[in-house]
């Protein structure tokens, strides 16, 4: 299942990696928590407690190696309301996950 | 407060719920929920409000455990009968969820103290077997300005309601002026009541405990539910302030607590375990 997950993460992610790269350099981000280790559903947690204590319109990278954050992550993430700038690879293990605190709610 | 790793692993289910999060939890931590009696209703209320991460829960209660009491007080064992109710409750408590701080009150509570116990708590969850206590509890929590889960049960039936009536929602007097008479109804001894039944009161008052302060869904202000087990029937009324209330109405009768007596027609020791008991 998750050699699974993981071959469609990649394709999908290679078709836009470029373009994505090019997007992420030029946003500045204003703290970065590296999950690499972690599984669901606690990346989205620490994510979220992350984004909580950030300001609004802040940017936070969050970096997974755990194929279903790759989907699962910026997706709970939006659910809650918040805005995803980016999802890009940066090696081959790891995601980059590029989330911006807005006002809702 | 930071979350620490197990922390965020214990209350991660509900932590990811819409409306929770991190914050939600920060202010479950803070929390201060006292319960009145640690029998049918506060059993599981209590132990549903200790793993959700409940900061502090006051426990108060002045009987000892007894064998007819487990048949549906699951904050009690076997090997706890003889203990006070209070302390068997924190033992319970405490092997749940070590972050939770139970304050216990193995005394019975009057009117003289229940107003200096109720002040340092944020909320209050009825979960007394009596009328007289049942009324103490509504007129401190009016005059001390508490929010009140009230939860009651007999046979197969249940009731449950929020009074707040410093948010403008009735107070149970509104419902109910007065105690009825020693005798008429029926005590849970006298009449019996289901395990079971007890456990889905208990809860539901603990969920609108967490609703309340987490400020989510509808609260039971203004409502009141009547719950059937044999028939699975929720019914449920809307109920309003009454203006002729002895205690919230606009021409209040009641300036101070009333102590009731628990009138006893049984041979009990224990004035709590009175024939007026009639909820559990």
């Amino acid at each position: 299942m998750n050699a699974y997950l993981d071959r469609e993460v990649r394709h999908q992610v290679t078709m836009e990696q470029a373009e994505e790269t090019i997007a992420e350099q030029k946003i500045q981000i204003d703290k970065e928590l590296n999950l690499k280790g972690k599984v669901c559903p606690y990346t989205f947690i620490e994510s979220m407690l992350a984004l909580e204590e950030m300001k609004i319109g802040e940017v936070l990278r969050v970096i997974v190696d755990y194929p279903p954050a790759v989907c699962d992550v910026p997706k709970s993430l939006k659910n809650e309301g918040y805005e995803i700038l980016d999802v890009s690879p940066t090696n081959e293990t790891d995601w980059a996950i590029l989330v911006k605190n807005t006002e809702f709610k | 407060m930071k979350f620490s790793e197990e922390q965020i692993h214990r209350y991660s289910r509900q932590m990811i719920l819409p409306g929770i999060g991190g914050k939600g939890q920060r202010k479950l931590a803070e929390a201060k929920i006292f319960i009145m009696g640690a029998g049918g209703l506060g059993s599981p209320a209590a132990i549903y409000l200790a793993a959700a991460g409940v900061g502090t829960i006051g426990l108060a209660d002045s009987d000892h455990v007894e064998i007819h009491n487990l048949q549906r007080q699951i904050l009690h064992r076997t090997c706890d009968i003889g203990l006070p109710k209070v302390e068997s409750g924190r033992k319970t408590l405490e092997s749940l969820n070590p972050e939770v701080k139970v304050e216990i009150y193995c005394e019975r509570v009057t009117s003289t103290n229940i107003q200096r116990i109720i002040k340092g708590y944020d909320l209050v969850l009825d979960g007394s077997d009596n009328f007289p206590t049942r009324f103490l509890v509504n007129d401190a929590c009016y005059f001390e300005r508490k929010t009140l889960i009230s939860g009651a049960i007999l046979r197969y039936d249940g009731q449950l309601s929020t009074f707040k009536p410093h948010a403008g929602g009735p107070c149970y007097r509104c419902l109910c002026p007065e105690p009825p008479p020693p005798g008429l109804v029926p005590s849970c001894q006298e009449a019996g009541v289901l395990g079971a039944v007890a456990g889905i009161i208990g809860l539901f008052q603990a969920n609108e405990a967490l609703k309340e302060i987490l400020g989510i869904g509808q609260s039971m202000v203004g409502r009141f539910l009547l719950f059937n087990a044999l028939n699975l029937s929720f019914t449920e009324m809307k109920i309003q302030r009454n203006p002729e209330c002895p205690l919230c109405g606009e021409n209040p009768t009641i300036k101070e607590l009333i102590e009731y007596s628990q009138s006893c027609s049984t041979q009990n020791t224990v004035p709590l375990q009175a024939s007026t008991r009639t909820l559990d």
